[in-house]
């Protein structure tokens, strides 16, 4: 059987998760790979829940927020993007792929771009493979 | 209060009011070419003079300028003052012998013609007969003291320093507006489209800027007015009698404290000049539907005509739908109104003009309650409609060959001909979209907008009125492109809203909030600075943090940057989003 990725996405409630209602409810393709996870906002993903899910399985991780300058909360994907950045140094330090962990800005108004997005990050992960860590705590999931 | 008598006429005056001004109040004419209310008299005409007698003397004064005293006596009707008068306007009318208002002067004093042969004659119509009203208005009114007098005698001449152009004019041709011959003329030069005698905007810098204004108040342009340029002028004010006109005001920002906003910002006309295949701006008598219903309007600046620029009436016109709307290089919606409103322009244009009326189209979209009957009924009007987009339009002639006009190529989808539809006037239904700083607005009350730039409501069919954002409520245009039943239909529907929650008294907020579990709160103060809304507050004695839960919004900011996890998110815990990572691994 083909390798089918298993992504991980974390989306702010006014943005992103419209956005991707959006693109639902335009029935616009796109790849069945991102499961979705709903925060209020870009800036409640814990960075514990990204290397979580990395842990758990997950071949990729894709964090969507509003528009800089467009956040419901004013600011809280400021917060974010300045997460990110570290995020990806320290995952490349556990031997994970930076580009297995995507920040994405989706706007409600922008279904076809959540499509766009889900589609290019499942396609990249399904070029760079199933996610293999070693030495994990043996939880048995993996 | 001091008695004068003018011409046997008896008449109480304020001491000190000139003379021209007593005859005036006693109904008497003295004839003047140069004297203004604007600015002080400046006396140069001559043709004023009177005879004043006091005692057994009389002297030859000039009336403008002359301040009466009790007991004067004074004859502006004389043989002695009738002479006089005639010797100056033959002189007038030998120098300047085709001026208008020379002319209509002579003929009002019985002179036909002048025993002089003037060394200076001077034979155009619009010759400077140095009445100096220009140079008064400009030092004395407009305070630029731009304009000045040159030279003596017969050389005398208005100039401008050093006789070129000035950064010290201001242009606002006051100048112009007071030159009794028409010597003086406004240029305007580069402008494009629209010739400055047919402006449809306002035309001064005093003007209530529309009739349903509310308050229906004139406003200062203070871009435009000569007051804000030089401090001078000031004529509104003293021809407003209740001294209703202060130049002092200023915009002033007033800060009021509401707990909700209806947000109905409206719209912007697509502008026609985009398409520069229609030559809005460029080609004359090609209107945007606003500019159309402008002059369509009864108190508009044609009066309700339909007239092209040289004033006659069109002998055929074309409305041309989706101008910018229905079109994927610009807008790719509907705007919704523009069908109806070219049909209400195409049913107002055939009751008052003899017009031919073509009106091109893409779809007919007649969908209200009886606008499909007010179609029909247009058709039987003998209005053609043609079911295709125009191409573009250009100069061309009728084919008598005489007169220019517009052509108007398009292809005919019905018969599948293309067509070049000779006409006059063009309408353009220009698009409906976003204000220019609807991004702004949008931030200043966070709430997001839809694929074509309008607010985004918080869902089409079960909460059109109201956003993501509690307390903030759109309707109108600002929403979508809409007609005015829909509007009125989505505002009130708004305004119960708004009052319910009024009358409710209180806001139910959702549960979702950050709350800090003291025990394992160490009191570092990271997520203090976090908080957009600064609902975190140190508590001292205990040396946690505390959330203040009116405040909260419950963006979770803070939860995710507990390095010791004592922040929770009510809805949202660690917990609860781990379990549904885990369950999603499955």
């Amino acid at each position: 059987m083909a390798f089918e990725p298993k992504i991980i996405g974390f989306l702010c409630n006014w943005c992103s998760y419209s956005g991707a209602d959006l693109a639902g409810v335009s029935r616009i393709k796109s790849a069945p790979n991102v499961r979705i996870i709903r925060t209020m906002c870009s800036g409640r993903v814990d960075p514990s829940f990204i290397i979580k899910s990395f842990q758990l399985g997950a071949d990729g991780v894709v964090v969507m927020g509003c528009h800089l300058g467009d956040c419901h909360y004013q600011e809280g994907n400021y917060k974010t993007i300045r997460r990110i950045p570290f995020l990806k140094r320290l995952v490349r330090d556990f031997g994970i792929d930076p580009r297995r962990l995507r920040l994405e800005w989706v706007s409600a108004s922008e279904g076809d771009r959540f499509a766009k997005v889900v589609n290019e990050m499942t396609e990249e992960i399904r070029q760079l493979g199933p996610l293999k860590l070693t030495g994990h705590n043996g939880n048995g999931k993996k | 209060m001091v008695t004068v008598n003018i011409d046997g006429t008896r008449i109480e005056v304020i001491e000190d009011t000139t003379i021209l001004k007593a005859a005036e109040k006693a109904g008497i004419w003295i004839p003047t070419m140069c004297h203004s209310d604007y600015f002080e008299p400046y006396g140069v005409c001559r043709l004023c003079s009177v005879e004043v007698v006091r005692g057994k003397r009389s002297r030859i004064v000039t009336a403008c300028n002359y301040p009466v005293r009790g007991g004067l006596t004074i004859n502006t009707n004389s043989e002695k003052i009738k002479w006089i008068r005639k010797i100056i306007m033959e002189m007038m009318l030998s120098r300047w012998p085709n001026v208008k208002v020379v002319r209509e002067m002579a003929e009002k004093l019985g002179i036909e013609k002048s025993r002089f042969v003037s060394l200076e004659r001077d034979e155009a119509e619009d010759a400077c007969i140095l009445c100096g009203m220009c140079v008064n208005m400009c030092s004395d009114v407009v305070k630029a003291s731009v304009l000045g007098f040159a030279n003596t005698g017969i050389n005398r001449e208005v100039v401008l320093p050093f006789d070129e152009r000035t950064s010290s004019c201001i242009v606002c041709g006051a100048c112009a507006h007071v030159c009794p011959t028409g010597h003086i003329k406004m240029v305007i030069e580069d402008y494009k489209g629209m010739k400055p005698e047919f402006t449809l905007g306002p035309k001064t810098a005093i003007t209530v800027p529309s009739l349903q204004a509310v308050p229906r108040v004139p406003v200062i342009d203070t871009n435009s007015c000569i007051h804000f340029k030089t401090e001078g002028c000031e004529i509104c004010s003293t021809v407003c009698e209740p001294h209703a006109i202060n130049y002092d005001m200023k915009d002033e920002i007033v800060e009021i404290d509401v707990g909700q906003i209806l947000v109905t910002t409206g719209f912007d006309l697509f502008d026609g000049s985009k398409m520069p295949q229609y030559g809005y701006g460029k080609l004359d008598n090609v209107y945007s539907s606003l500019d159309f219903e402008h002059m369509l309007n009864s108190t508009g600046p044609t009066g309700g005509k339909v007239v092209m620029k040289n004033g006659k009436e069109p002998r055929s016109l074309a409305i041309l739908h989706c101008i910018g709307s229905r079109d994927t290089n610009h807008h790719a919606y509907c705007s919704r109104v523009c069908c109806m409103y070219a049909l209400k322009f195409a049913h107002l244009v055939r009751d008052r003009t003899t017009a031919a009326i073509y009106q091109l189209y893409i779809d007919m979209r007649a969908f209200g309650k009886g606008y499909e009957e007010f179609y029909t009924r247009l058709l039987d009007e003998g209005i053609t409609m043609i079911r295709g987009k125009a191409a573009e339009i250009v100069e061309g002639k009728w084919s008598d060959n005489k007169e220019s006009s517009l052509l108007v190529r398009c292809e005919d989808t019905l018969i599948g001909k293309f067509r070049e539809i000779p006409v006059d006037m063009v309408v353009l239904c220009n698009a409906i979209e976003p204000r220019k700083d609807s991004d702004a607005v949008r931030r200043l009350f966070t709430i997001s907008k839809s694929p074509d730039g309008f607010f985004l409501e918080r869902h089409p069919k079960l909460d059109p009125t109201a956003t993501t954002t509690e307390g903030v409520f759109i309707a109108g245009c600002a929403q979508g492109p809409k007609d005015i039943p829909d509007t009125v239909a989505q505002a009130s529907s708004a305004a119960a809203r708004i009052l319910s929650l009024i009358s409710k008294g209180e806001v139910e907020i959702d549960p979702i909030r950050a709350m800090v579990q003291e025990e394992y709160c160490s009191g570092c103060r990271i997520c203090n600075n976090l908080c957009p809304y600064t609902a975190i507050e140190y508590l001292e004695d205990k040396k946690v943090s505390h959330v203040n839960e009116a405040l909260c919004k419950g963006c979770g900011t803070c939860v995710a940057a507990c390095p010791a996890s004592a922040m929770t998110g009510q809805g949202f815990t660690d917990a609860q989003i781990l379990a549904e990572l885990e369950g999603l691994m499955v």
